[in-house]
Parts: C-alpha cells; structure tokens; sequence
C-alpha cells in the first residue's frame, strides 16, 4: 500500500476483526515497529524518528490508558505534565466534556461512556496534530457523542486516521477509504469513488 | 527529565496508597520469614553470620513480591503506551520506577529491621545501625535496578509472576553476598567493628554496573 494524508485530510479505516486495522494505528503512533515497508508520520521516518513524532500525536484506542484507581483529574494532570501541558488546559477539558461533577472519582467507579470521555481529553490534551481514532465513538451515547464531536472531529489543523465498523457515519467523514481484510488492502480509494455497499463486501 | 519523574513517581505513589497492592504484602511477608526461621531454626535469637542471612534473605523475597506488581498496573491499564506517546525521555521511567522501588525498600525496612531485632536478633541493634543502614541502602540501589529491569522483561509474559524471580535470583546472589558478610559483623555480639571495606565497594561497584547496564537496556526493554 502506498498513501499519503495531507494536513486536514482524514484516512477512514474499515475492515473485520483482526483485518489489521490497530496494527495499523500503533504502528503510526511509533508503539510497533514495521516489518517491511517505509512509515513517514508528520515529515519523519519511523521508527528512527519517532521521538520526533510523540508528543504531537494522539492515540485513542481500545484501552482508555488510564489508571481505574486515580480520578479523572488525577489521570488528566499526570498525563498533562507528560507533555508539558499546564493544568488550566485539563480544567478546560473537563468543562468541555461535562466531567466537572465527576473529577475527583476514581475511574472504576465511573461508566465505561465516561470513562471514554476523558480518554477522549487525554487524547487531545496536547494539541495533537495527527489523531489515530479507534472506535472513537463506542460506548458514547449521543449525548456523549455531541460532546467529543467538537474536539476529535473534522478539523483543517488536525489529521486523522479514524477506524470505524460504522460504515454510513464513517464514510461521511472520509477524504480517503481503506479496507484490510487479513492484514492485506483490500481497498483503497478516494471516499467520494467508492460506495457503502463496496465497503460493506470487506465483512463478509 | 525530572519533570517527567517527578510525574510518574507522583503516579506510582499515589496509587499505591489508594490500592496498598505492594508494600504491605512486602512487609508482612519480611516479617513472616522472621517467624518461620524462629521455628524452624528452633532457635528463639540468632545473631552474625546467621542474622545476616536471614535479614537479607527476607529482605531480597520481599523486593520480589513487590517486583511482580510494580509494572502491573501500567501494563493492565495502557499505562505503558501512555507513558510511551509522551515526548519525555523512556529512562524517565526506569529513574521513577528504581526510585518508587527504593521507597518501598526503605518503607519495609524501617518496619521489618525492628521487627528482626525484636523477633530474632540476640545482639542489641543499634551500636551498628549506622553502618547496617548504609550496607541497606547500597544493597537496596542494585536490588531496585535489578527487579525494575527484570520486571519491565516479564511484565508481558504470561508467566511473569515465575519468569521475573527466576532471571532475578541469579543476578542477585552479589548482593545477598556482599550485603551478608557486610552485615554480618554488625549482628554480632561484642565491640561492633565496621564492615569490611571490600564487601562496601563491591556493593557499589556491583551497584554502578547495574545502573550502566540498566540505562544501556531499558529502552528496548519497552519496545514491543
């Protein structure tokens, strides 16, 4: 596979369980090292260069990365002076996200949608330029959903790499569409060349 | 650097006492050799060679209880991957982790050499409690720098709780030698004479190639 993302541009992701697709992301956030190929995130080679690249990307996974016996303000500040970010900024976000009441429980007391609203501030806290989102949105009502909506969605400064089941709300945020199936591509395409129903065959 | 220390050693500490997942296992487990050797020894006071066996012995199977769960909550949680996305230097985290190590060290000592005294030492303590705290802390340095890097190896095995003390034990053996015999004449009845100054440099000697060897590894210690 040969891409390039331009600033601003966002890469939607589809693909089966165990098509690739968190390979993909944590081998762009510098966590796992290429077998084969070249990697260039924000102008540098990786893994060479992948302390270049730490600090202004944020990864939103699975896993919150955050510790279930510390609050959320305690989770955000940790992480905030990990990158040198001052803490008006993580009051900021907790506002934004409507965790204000809930700052000071311990995260396994809260709800696995809240719990991903401040993983969604710990993804975004420093600024990042390049977001790699994976399933941004599970667990989040709409309620939920309408909140983070403001801080990881489309953005001229911001690029994306966002990895979704969701075909039809995915595909309208694409400026490019890639399938794996079986850690191959499968397609590749600009989103405005290919149809629901084409991605929908990479499922089946 | 040592902002990003100062940040996981905050971390580390403060869920610590909020879980109480390490220490008091550690101490309880120091305190229990104690009583196990007072029965099986049959001998209600032990004091030289034997002391300091028993001191070390109890002190270094601590260490490797607390070593299992001192990465435990990074690796559970994404706390490791966290850590990694930030722009900080990676030894941050082998300084905070040695450091938070050394504490819990320090935390069990102070409750365990007393209790030793009180259970199983024949000859008072403090005469030589001065020297015994600098053998401690020189021991102490290369026991923190060894489990922290065998414990950042196993962390991600599936049998980390048998794979970390059996790659530690070995490259602790310089310690429980070097802290022994220069404890043991700090345990002795009589004029308390100071430990002899070859077993106090090899300590540190054995500390600073720990700590050059710990720098050099670390970092691909993490790589997954």
């Amino acid at each position: 596979m040969s891409l390039t993302l331009e600033r601003g541009q966002t890469l939607v992701v589809f693909g089966p369980n165990g098509a690739g697709k968190t390979t993909l992301l944590r081998v762009l956030a510098t966590l796992l090292r290429p077998h084969r190929g070249t990697v260039e995130v924000l102008g540098s080679p990786l893994p060479a260069d992948g302390w270049r690249v730490r600090g202004r990307l944020g990864l939103l996974g699975h896993e919150p990365m955050l510790y279930r016996d510390l609050t959320a303000h305690e989770n955000l500040a940790y992480h905030a002076r990990l990158h040198g970010v001052d803490e008006e900024r993580v009051g900021e976000l907790l506002a934004a996200l409507a965790l204000r009441e809930r700052r000071a429980e311990p995260l396994r007391a809260l709800s696995r949608g809240t719990v991903q609203r401040v993983a969604v501030a710990r993804a975004v806290l420093h600024r990042p330029e390049l977001l790699l989102l994976d399933e941004p949105y599970s667990n989040l009502d709409p309620a939920a959903a309408a909140l983070v909506e403001p801080l990881i969605g489309r953005s001229a400064r911001v690029t994306r790499v966002l990895c979704s089941h969701d075909i039809g709300a995915a595909l309208g945020e694409a400026d490019v569409v890639l399938g794996l199936r079986g850690g191959h591509v499968a397609l590749l395409a600009p989103a405005g060349a290919t149809s629901q129903r084409e991605i929908a065959e990479l499922f089946r | 650097m040592r902002r990003s220390v100062a940040a996981l050693l905050r971390k580390d500490l403060r869920v610590e006492l909020r879980t109480l997942a390490v220490l008091p296992g550690m101490v309880l487990f120091s305190i229990s050799i104690f009583v196990l050797m007072h029965f099986a020894l049959n001998r209600s006071s032990v004091e030289g060679d034997l002391a300091a066996g028993i001191l070390w012995v109890a002190l270094l199977f601590a260490a490797l209880l607390g070593a299992n769960r001192l990465f435990v909550a990074d690796a559970d949680q994404g706390g490791f991957d966290g850590f990694l996305l930030a722009p900080v230097p990676r030894s941050a985290l082998l300084v905070a982790k040695v450091t938070t190590m050394l504490a819990f060290l320090a935390a069990v000592e102070v409750v365990a050499v007393p209790a030793f005294a009180l259970l199983l030492l024949a000859p008072p303590l403090w005469p030589g409690l001065g020297w015994l705290v600098l053998v401690l802390a020189l021991g102490d340095v290369g026991v923190a720098l060894i489990v922290t890097l065998v414990a950042a190896l196993a962390v991600r095995t599936r049998a980390r709780d048998l794979f970390g003390p059996l790659i530690a034990l070995p490259l602790l053996l310089p310690i429980v030698i070097g802290g022994a015999r220069a404890s043991s004449p700090l345990l002795s009845f009589g004029h308390v004479s100071t430990p002899a100054a070859r077993w106090l440099a090899m300590l540190t000697l054995y500390d600073l190639i720990l700590g050059l060897i710990a720098f050099a590894l670390f970092d691909f210690l993490l790589e997954e």
